[in-house]
């Protein structure tokens, strides 16, 4: 997989495919009609079910409306969403620290263990699929079901940890505890996910920078940090896209155990809360759905700056 | 990272790494006592939950875990009829093997059209596509759900008469979620493959048609098994758009009617586990049969070469 015939992307030339750079091809009608229908249905999809909600999101954001009647009963109210969103609204506050709390954690717990335990795996262990195995499970499940496995190690009364401990602790209900039982279990998968991304990252190191670093007398740990991590820019770029990605999208483990309330509120939950709950607050939901969207966005751009530097040349 | 110094076996890694195998150092051996003990720590939480499931409620909780005996097959049979999991099964059945389909089919079209033609859009069109499969599901939930209660669907499509609450909706959301993602994998692939062959087809006179059924897809083979192993996994596990787009009980698949069987199995943890090992099963298989293309889709999404 490596970029060897990369199109070049001919810059300015007329919107229809019909010339590539080396020879002249012209591209028959048919054809043209053909490339154009396989290019046209999936935008049309992708653009209708994902940019144009992304974009009505932020434009609601400025509005008060109840969903119920017709485009026509939206007041526009400015920026007093946002207003309320910032002082009014007791559980952003609480929200926005635990999508942060979520981040730091993923990042300075399974992410750096996952990165770690790739480096130990790509040191032609014997046994290196069973390991690979093992931290690779958690990966193929969703967390919804690892929210339920987990409670059997949570529970108060039965769990595995409680009667370990000798406590009686509801470790999914105490809301001083149960975050950071979430974060156990949801950092179980993200470990297991960023040790196979940077497994493969790893096996793509051409062998011979470490054996020049090695040949000049550099010990193994000095010759990850200052030749392997340098080479692996991208992937560590991408590392970090997912973690934070991850950890703004979580959702899912906490509303099976309890719809985001009592010290799991994210703010995932609390749009989802706005809208399909009892009273719907299209407007105020709106504008958290704005502040995932900028925050989310500005990841994206360093995520497709990363990947798709190759396909500028 | 405490036991960093670990890894530091005292032998140079490349010399001893070309011989193959490397001495067992003292280093080694608190490598691989540390990457056992982690690796079995990590089975853990699964292993357990199969070993509950095996076991009598009335026999656990009377002699605690740590016991010998109370070992049952009931569990599974009660899980099975109480969580409805033949409807559940069969609605994720119905949601994923269309939804892969369609997503790598159209997937592959733009691939197609970015990987061999030049023209303006084409990293616009790439960028499009990649940064839909990121965005927080949440930013877009509010207008779409809106949009799904009003258009309309004849109701031999959608028994609720609307987009809303009826597999087509969810179908649509997951593909145009994932088309992105392997786009992206796709065009890259595409890109790789060797330019003689269409040089040769486009001197045969081969149509565009013929240049993308007959070539490049059968070309992409390896990557599509990779995709829709990953695909449907991933389908498989989605949990939120069937949460929000889908009203009542009997349509949920099977990952997102956790939610409901919580409550149902709430008192009995061993019926519990049972549960969730059911619900676990299709992707365990994934991942025992197929884990070599599973970690060849996710791989190949970020480390293009």
């Amino acid at each position: 997989m490596s970029d060897l015939p990369t199109v070049p992307a001919a810059p300015a030339e007329p919107a229809a495919p019909s010339r590539r750079s080396g020879g002249r091809v012209r591209v028959s009608g048919t054809d043209r009609i053909f490339l154009a229908v396989m290019v046209i249905i999936p935008t049309v999809l992708v653009v209708a079910w994902v940019w144009l909600p992304a974009i009505a999101s932020v434009i609601l954001s400025f509005a008060r409306w109840s969903g119920v009647g017709g485009l026509d009963t939206i007041q526009w109210i400015g920026t007093e969403n946002y207003k309320n969103v910032f002082t009014n609204y007791p559980p952003f506050a609480p929200a926005l620290r635990h999508n942060v709390l979520w981040l730091l954690f993923l990042f300075v717990l399974p992410t750096l263990f996952g990165i770690f335990l790739a480096v130990l795996l790509d040191r032609e262990l014997r046994g290196t699929r069973f390991y690979q195995t093992a931290f690779f499970l958690p990966v193929v499940l969703s967390l919804a079901l690892i929210g339920f496995i987990w409670q059997l190690i949570y529970s108060r009364d039965q769990g595995l940890l409680n009667a370990v401990l000798h406590t009686q602790i509801d470790w999914y209900g105490d809301s001083k505890w149960n975050l950071w039982a979430v974060l156990v279990a949801a950092g179980w998968k993200h470990a297991g996910y960023i040790m196979l991304l940077y497994l493969a990252g790893l096996k793509g190191v051409d062998p011979s920078l470490r054996e020049a670093a090695a040949v000049d007398g550099a010990s193994q740990v000095r010759t990850f940090f200052s030749v392997v991590l340098p080479v692996m820019r991208p992937i560590n770029i991408i590392v970090i896209v997912v973690t934070v990605i991850e950890s703004l999208r979580a959702f899912d483990i906490v509303w099976v155990i309890n719809k985001g309330t009592n010290g799991l509120e994210l703010i995932g939950t609390l749009v989802t809360s706005n809208v399909v709950g009892e009273a719907s607050r299209i407007g105020f939901g709106s504008a958290l759905a704005t502040i995932m969207l900028a925050i989310s966005l500005v990841f994206i751009v360093i995520f497709l700056s990363t990947v798709m530097r190759g396909e500028r040349r | 990272m405490t036991s960093a110094t670990a890894t530091q076996t005292p032998t140079t890694g490349a010399t001893a790494a070309k011989a193959g195998r490397r001495p067992l150092t003292a280093g080694r051996v608190v490598l691989y006592v540390f990457v056992t003990l982690t690796a079995l720590v990590w089975l853990f939480p699964v292993v357990w939950a199969v070993l509950s499931s095996f076991r009598d409620y009335n026999y656990t909780s009377v002699h605690g875990y740590a016991s010998l005996g109370g070992f049952t097959i009931q569990n599974y049979v009660h899980a099975w009829e109480q969580g409805e999991f033949t409807r559940h099964f069969l609605n994720s059945l119905i949601i994923t093997v269309p939804a892969v389909l369609l997503t790598l089919f159209l997937a592959s079209c733009v691939a197609f059209v970015v990987a061999r033609y030049s023209f303006r859009f084409n990293l616009i069109l790439l960028g499009l596509f990649t940064a839909a499969n990121l965005l927080p599901q949440q930013a877009l939930l509010i207008p779409l759900f809106r949009a799904y209660r009003s258009i309309p669907l004849p109701l031999w499509m959608s028994d609720s008469g609307q987009l809303l609450d009826s597999y087509w909706g969810l179908i649509l959301v997951n593909v145009a979620f994932q088309t992105g993602f392997c786009t992206f994998v796709l065009s890259n692939y595409m890109k790789a493959l060797p330019h003689e062959m269409y040089e040769a087809a486009r001197v045969d006179g081969a149509s565009v048609p013929v240049q993308f059924f007959r070539i490049t897809l059968p070309l992409c083979r390896p990557a599509l098994a990779a995709l829709a192993t990953l695909q449907v996994t991933w389908i498989y596990n989605e949990f939120y758009w069937a949460t929000v787009l889908m009203q009542s009980g009997d349509k949920f698949p099977i990952t997102s009617s956790l939610s409901n069987l919580r409550g149902q199995f709430f008192t009995d943890y061993n019926l519990l586990s049972a549960g969730s090992i059911l619900v676990a099963i299709p992707v365990l298989i994934v991942f025992f049969l197929l884990q070599k293309q599973f970690v060849a889709g996710l791989t190949l999404g970020s480390t293009k070469g």
